[in-house]
């Protein structure tokens, strides 16, 4: 039995990582420690959280420019509203989940309500987002709360030495989440659907405007949680933070394996285009000579790769299905 | 030219309506004055500040034309001004630093179309692998520093008049004015336009899409070239980290708000000039009018999204639909007819 054509760029993502692990390992012995993991999880965290969500927009074809401004926008809310409110800081979150989710659903109804294409939509949710956290502040604003420290500090020590961290922990929780909805629910389908065709997706009853909205709402929260993540991470909320964060994950959701045309790829691998740029970092901290300017060129150079290989994989896969359907 | 009039009405009319209000505010806006040889005030300062997304503007407008996007204007700015600084850090002149600069930018436009047009990646992808990868290649032509430079001659394509006239102003009024001549004068236009409305239609036409959207993604690199050596001559030093750092955004928005559609087909270069003018316009007058700059982006989104709704092509639909009810509700029904809707 042939394996589906489809699971190659994940294959192929999956064993390029473990390949560039093992040579980074055969170079530095202690690459392969817990402590590695660990940080490599925990640093990686708000990155592979926002990705999810990307991940789901470009299945259905499309694309969220506003992630990096909404992370931005929840750390200055976070701290904003600890510092100048009692709030407990779970109701600050609960709050700032429902106000970036309900963003993100704005954002998907404009994008299907006015047929605009989502690019431009989305941009202008990010000068929104991102003029939203300089109106609450343009400072650094620290967080100093008896509960932050307690999330900050909360981990699992790993034989090794390694902390497994809360907030590792919810990337992993948020990729789980991420691919049982992608891959096993009725939402899932529609936006996998949406992502092969829009007009074939409505023929088939596919409701395209609630999947649309759906799917940016879906987005919005995974920004919101991956900008807790961060404010966990920094303890601070900044309103100049993680620019240009959306391109990244665009390029992890790419490396992981899924196509940008929309309608193929997988939540997990993901993960590993996530893991594998963290790990060129890494790499780049643990040689110590080269510059961080590799780390942009290396990371190019992948994305190039990825895309090189799955458009000859597609080329090899569509007669095969061609003549599996004929 | 009555017709092009037309088309850049709304945009004129944009730019009009925002020179007005932040004249209510800073009633001084539209005085100009000529000091030392040059033309100051802030509408000079508009022009003059305006050129890096003018210029790159109207590279983006050829590319958005044929339903393409190019987000790696922003860093080929910043390789084409570390080429430059590295050129006259060597000591070999203006004019090797502005040719060499000119062929970085060429090159990474001809590296773009190629990857479009023959290996047949999505636009958007394509130019966000240089966009990731360009700026580490910009650190590694200046090391990671501010590459610094004191050649005056250099710096006046930044900084200089001509007649009074920045020279940067000039430099995109040119190019637009080129960049317009060349595509209404000849078929040009037109044969991008068609690539843009339907790729496979134009091919079977007779059209070289793939020449012509190499050409197109060069021009944008030109264009980007261009924008870079007027930054990094501006500040007189090349920061390969922020120079040109998400003026792709802005260009792309300034094409938008040219009323140019992204999905391609039509377009006009100078209303995508005039798109790059009010956003500098708002950049500027709401400094001016004594706003605290935080409020920038907020009324950058809420303009974006009122020039969307207008655009929208669902809205003119329902706006059309709706002018012909109201035409049906007041002609006076025929006597015995029923509505027949």
């Amino acid at each position: 039995m042939r394996p589906n054509p489809r699971l190659y760029p994940l294959l192929a993502t999956i064993a390029i990582f473990f390949t560039a692990y093992l040579l980074c390992w055969l170079q530095f012995p202690f690459m392969l420690s817990t402590r590695v993991v660990g940080n490599l999880l925990t640093d990686n965290a708000y990155l592979g959280i926002v990705a999810v969500g990307m991940t789901v927009v470009i299945l259905s074809g499309g694309i969220d420019l506003s992630v990096g401004s909404v992370i931005a926008f929840s750390g200055v809310f976070i701290a904003v509203m600890l510092r100048d409110t009692g709030l407990h800081p779970i109701i600050v979150f609960a709050l700032l989940l429902v106000v970036t989710t309900a963003f993100g659903a704005v954002m998907g109804a404009i994008i299907h309500g006015l047929a605009m294409p989502a690019f431009i939509v989305t941009l202008a949710g990010m000068f929104l987002a991102r003029g939203a956290a300089y109106m609450l502040t343009i400072d650094s604003v620290p967080i100093d709360h008896a509960f932050f420290e307690a999330l900050q500090d909360s981990h699992w020590r790993m034989p090794g030495g390694g902390r497994f961290t809360l907030i590792g922990a919810l990337m992993l929780l948020a990729i789980a989440g991420g691919a049982l909805v992608a891959h096993r629910t009725r939402f899932g389908a529609s936006v996998f659907a949406i992502g092969g065709g829009p007009d074939t997706a409505r023929l088939m009853g596919v409701e395209v405007g609630r999947t649309t909205i759906g799917i940016y709402a879906f987005s919005g929260l995974m920004a919101g949680l991956s900008g807790i993540v961060f404010a966990i991470y920094t303890g601070s909320g900044y309103p100049l933070a993680t620019v240009g964060t959306e391109l990244t994950a665009i390029a992890a959701v790419v490396i992981g394996g899924t196509l940008l045309t929309g309608g193929a790829g997988y939540v997990v691998g993901t993960l590993f285009g996530v893991l594998t740029m963290g790990l060129i970092q890494t790499y780049i901290v643990f040689d110590g000579t080269l510059s961080s300017w590799w780390t942009k060129i290396v990371i190019g150079v992948l994305l190039l790769c990825f895309i090189l290989l799955q458009k000859s994989l597609l080329r090899i896969a569509t007669p095969v299905r061609a003549s599996s359907e004929g | 030219m009555t017709r092009a009039l037309r088309r850049c009405l709304p945009q004129i009319l944009t730019l009009l309506a925002l020179v007005a209000l932040v004249s209510i505010f800073f009633p001084q806006f539209l005085a100009i004055s000529f000091e030392n040889g040059r033309l100051t005030g802030p509408v000079v300062d508009i022009v003059k500040r305006g050129a890096p997304v003018a210029l790159l503007a109207i590279g983006m407008t050829l590319v958005i034309a044929t339903r393409g996007i190019d987000l790696s204007v922003g860093t080929v700015m910043a390789i084409s001004g570390a080429v430059a600084a590295w050129t006259l850090a060597a000591g070999w002149g203006v004019f090797p630093a502005v040719l060499l600069a000119i062929v970085a930018g060429l090159t990474c436009g001809l590296w773009n179309g190629c990857l479009v047009a023959y290996v047949g990646i999505q636009p958007i992808v394509a130019t966000l692998i240089l966009m990731t990868s360009g700026r580490g290649i910009a650190q590694l032509i200046t090391e990671g520093r501010i590459l610094t430079f004191s050649d005056p001659a250099f710096a006046w394509i930044g900084s200089g008049t001509v007649a009074g006239v920045p020279v940067p102003a000039l430099l995109w009024l040119v190019t637009g004015i080129a960049v317009a001549f060349i595509m209404r004068r000849t078929a040009l236009g037109l044969l991008v336009e068609a690539i843009g409305i339907n790729r496979s239609a134009s091919t079977v036409a007779g059209i070289n899409a793939r020449v012509l959207l190499i050409a197109v993604y060069a021009a944008s690199g030109f264009c980007a070239a261009l924008a870079g050596i007027v930054a990094t001559a501006d500040i007189r030093g090349a920061d390969a980290n922020n120079a040109g750092l998400w003026l792709e955004l802005d260009a792309i928005l300034a094409v938008v708000i040219g009323g140019n559609s992204l999905l391609g087909g039509r377009f006009s270069v100078a209303a995508s000039i005039l798109g790059a003018l009010i956003i500098q316009t708002v950049d500027t007058g709401i400094l001016l009018a004594g706003f605290p700059s935080e409020y920038n982006l907020v009324i950058k989104a809420g303009l974006v999204l009122v020039i969307l709704l207008v655009q929208s092509p669902n809205l003119s639909q329902h706006w059309h639909w709706l002018r012909m009810e109201i035409r049906r509700q007041r002609e006076p029904k025929p006597i015995g007819s029923r509505d027949t809707r």
